[in-house]
């Protein structure tokens, strides 16, 4: 299935070099979780905050649930604005 | 101690300077800042008053910890009825210019009455002198600080100065020094200007003493590893400043864009904090140059940047071509996403021209998309606009409109009078985004229910520093809670409102709290500070700061009608992103708030409320 994922901040530095604009689509195996996908690209928990999908934040105790084809993984490491 | 217990009144229509003893008991009572600057308003200040007249006040506040070793202890306040709003106004700045002004021995600066002709005024530690500000009058920010500088001789003179926004009496003029810092919002810089006064130079040299030096140093170490050690403050913000909401909040779904006709930008990338750091242009380089710090700041969170040289906007105009101030996230926010504009050099350049000439970026981008709202419609013309297509997207539209604002030309002059007044002068008022006159910032409170509340409740009319519920309701501090419901927002947005008025008026800025609480503030102030300084009594404070202001709007004729927000916000529905088919639930949290503030259902409040603030 495909996943629209998204590494911003610090953690764009995980995106593959074919990345435009923060974000690439992935052909994932269906059941893929968001913390799989992290690891696939080799992004450091310890570095990861924030996990929306499709926009919604995911609690740390969630991030193990799988996705569905189509949807939006967005992830940062800790930041703020203002 | 950590007062200089001294205020400056200046007297610009007799041309007097006079030093005051600061009282003493209002400090222990409002601290500084803000809630010192507040209360000499609401006790000098008929409620009533035009912003414009002669009667209004324009109050220059630091706080007892500016100018100290405690980090971030940069700021200084100015405090007036805003000609924005003719609300409460109270816009805090960085920089250097606060910290220079306290070294110089000074609390305050009070101006009243209002200049003959054009001056600005002199501080060298104890002296004080209106000079004529002949040679300055009718310049920009930047061209008035060079001329400044090099007439007194003085590299560290800090300066703080209104452009040609203020003088030509654009309702969101405002004050800035160190060329970049401002103090932004309600046209404090239109009452500036109003007076006749062009600019305060400043030059201090004496220290600031605090009540018990080894601990004040001990703890204001501590806390400094705090902010060196959280990830937000200690590499976040550093690198890429609040610019790097701009994909979250897209993402969310609550970034307005096109004049919040919708709640998602496809050209937020192009335009994020992200995007600042990637090369691009003519000479492969990043938009940001660096980070920068105000006096004291061990966050740093400033953009330095600079624009392309071969942009349409600078091309064979080299005096832009050096790095300035670069945006933050809410500028690019009202300069790009409200707008409907992507092209990081454009709105570069219109905040650059916004701190060369003295305007506040965020109501003038909310003012431009309300106007392109009304373009779209056929209401404003081409006629109007001296040919300008002031359609969504148009970067040319936005810079064209940038500078002609920023001189007061053209129409700029209309754009000049802030979106509420735009909006009813060509019979829509409903399309302008704002409360109490001023126009809500970057969040859309349709999928960040608290900002809904925040915005209708601010005292100061729409704007985020005054309850940042962001900060728990989509980055999680100090917890997550979630953006769409509304319950439990009312007491959420009454924390936030009376944590921010005891930081705002310490002196200290509010982006430590992303690392810090009031449990971190109490004891840096009490160390510096006459008194015992404890964390209820400091949460007091913010408290009894927050019903002072309301209780000053109420007595200028605003009413609990005034609580609301634009009808688009209440009726129409986010088309898309987690938020889809929401408008914002004020109506839930309103009564809610009026009761957790010991308010009357009509917003007022009660005598046994104020009596326990010590307000009756």
């Amino acid at each position: 299935m495909k996943i629209n994922f998204k590494l911003y901040a610090s953690l764009g530095q995980y995106l593959p070099a074919n990345a435009q604009n923060h974000q690439i689509s992935l052909d994932v195996n269906e059941g893929a979780t968001p913390i799989q996908l992290l690891r696939q690209q080799g992004v450091p928990e310890a570095e990861v905050h924030l996990v929306l999908v499709n926009g919604v934040f995911i609690p740390p105790s969630q991030r193990e649930n799988p996705l569905i084809e189509g949807d939006e993984l967005a992830v940062w490491p800790a930041v703020a604005g203002g | 101690m950590s007062w200089q217990k001294k205020i400056l009144r200046v007297n610009l229509t007799e041309g007097t300077c006079t030093a005051e003893p600061l009282n003493m008991q209002w400090a222990a009572d409002y601290l500084g800042q803000r809630g010192l600057g507040s209360k000499y308003l609401v006790e000098e200040v008929d409620p009533q008053v035009d912003p414009l007249s002669p009667d209004n006040k324009l109050i220059f506040a630091t706080g007892p910890l500016t100018g100290t070793p405690a980090s971030t202890g940069a700021r200084y306040s100015v405090i007036t009825k805003g000609a924005l709003t003719g609300a409460i106004a109270c816009s805090n700045s960085g920089g250097y210019f606060g910290a220079e002004l306290k070294f110089a021995g000074w609390d305050m600066i009070i101006f009243e009455g209002k200049a003959p002709k054009p001056v600005y005024l002199y501080i060298h530690d104890d002296n004080a002198e209106l000079i004529a500000a002949d040679e300055i009058w009718g310049k920009s920010v930047w061209d008035a600080d060079k001329i400044l500088h090099a007439k007194h001789q003085d590299p560290q003179l800090k300066i703080s100065a209104i452009g040609r926004s203020g003088e030509e009496g654009v309702m969101f003029a405002c004050i800035v020094n160190d060329l970049h810092r401002a103090a932004g919002r309600s046209g404090v810089g239109t009452v500036m200007g109003s007076k006749n006064l062009k600019a305060v130079a400043v030059r201090g040299t004496k220290g600031v003493s605090v009540k018990d030096p080894v601990r004040f140093m001990q703890t204001v170490a501590e806390k400094k590893q705090i902010l060196a050690g959280n990830p937000v403050t200690g590499q976040g913000l550093p690198t890429y400043g609040t610019q790097v909401l701009m994909n979250v909040v897209n993402e969310v779904g609550a970034l307005p864009t096109n004049n919040a006709k919708a709640v998602q930008f496809d050209g937020a990338s192009n335009i994020s904090g992200e995007a600042m750091h990637e090369p691009r242009g003519s000479e492969n380089k990043a938009n940001l140059v660096t980070n920068q710090a105000c006096f004291g700041c061990t966050i740093a969170c400033g953009r330095i940047a600079r624009v392309d040289k071969e942009h349409y906007t600078v091309k064979n105009r080299p005096e832009y071509w050096g790095a300035s101030g670069g945006l933050e996230y809410e500028n690019a926010w009202s300069l790009g996403a409200d707008c409907g504009v992507d092209d990081l050099d454009a709105l570069t350049f219109a905040n650059f021209i916004a701190n060369e000439q003295g305007f506040d970026p965020i109501t003038f981008g909310a003012t431009l998309a309300a106007a392109m709202e009304l373009y779209e419609m056929g209401v404003i013309t081409d006629e109007d606009t001296g040919g300008v297509k002031l359609n969504f997207g148009s970067a040319e539209a936005l810079t064209t409109m940038a500078e002609q604002v920023g001189k007061g030309e053209g129409f700029g002059k209309i754009l000049g009078l802030g979106s509420k007044r735009l909006c009813e002068k060509y019979g829509h008022p409903d399309l302008s985004m704002s409360v109490k006159g001023q126009e809500f910032p970057a969040y859309d409170p349709r999928g960040i229910q608290g900002m809904g509340l925040t915005y209708a409740t601010s005292n100061r009319g729409a704007c985020h520093l005054r309850s940042y519920t962001v900060a728990s309701e989509i980055l999680g501090i100090p917890e997550k809670t979630d953006p769409l419901v509304t319950e439990g927002k009312a007491g959420l947005v009454k924390a936030f409102q009376d944590a921010t008025a005891a930081v705002d008026s310490s002196g200290l800025c509010v982006f430590t709290t992303f690392a810090w609480t009031l449990e971190d503030f109490y004891p840096q102030i009490d160390a510096a500070c006459d008194g015992e300084w404890t964390l209820e009594r400091l949460a007091q404070t913010g408290e009894r700061i927050w019903n002072m202001e309301r209780q000053f709007n109420l007595a200028a004729g605003f009413t609990a009608k005034d609580d609301t927000l634009p009808k688009r916000l209440l009726t129409e529905p986010a088309a898309s992103g987690p938020a889809k088919g929401k408008v914002s639930g004020l109506g839930k949290m309103l009564p809610e708030y009026y009761e957790l503030r010991g308010w009357t259902p009509e917003g007022v409040p009660t005598p046994d409320t104020l009596q326990n603030l010590g307000l009756s």
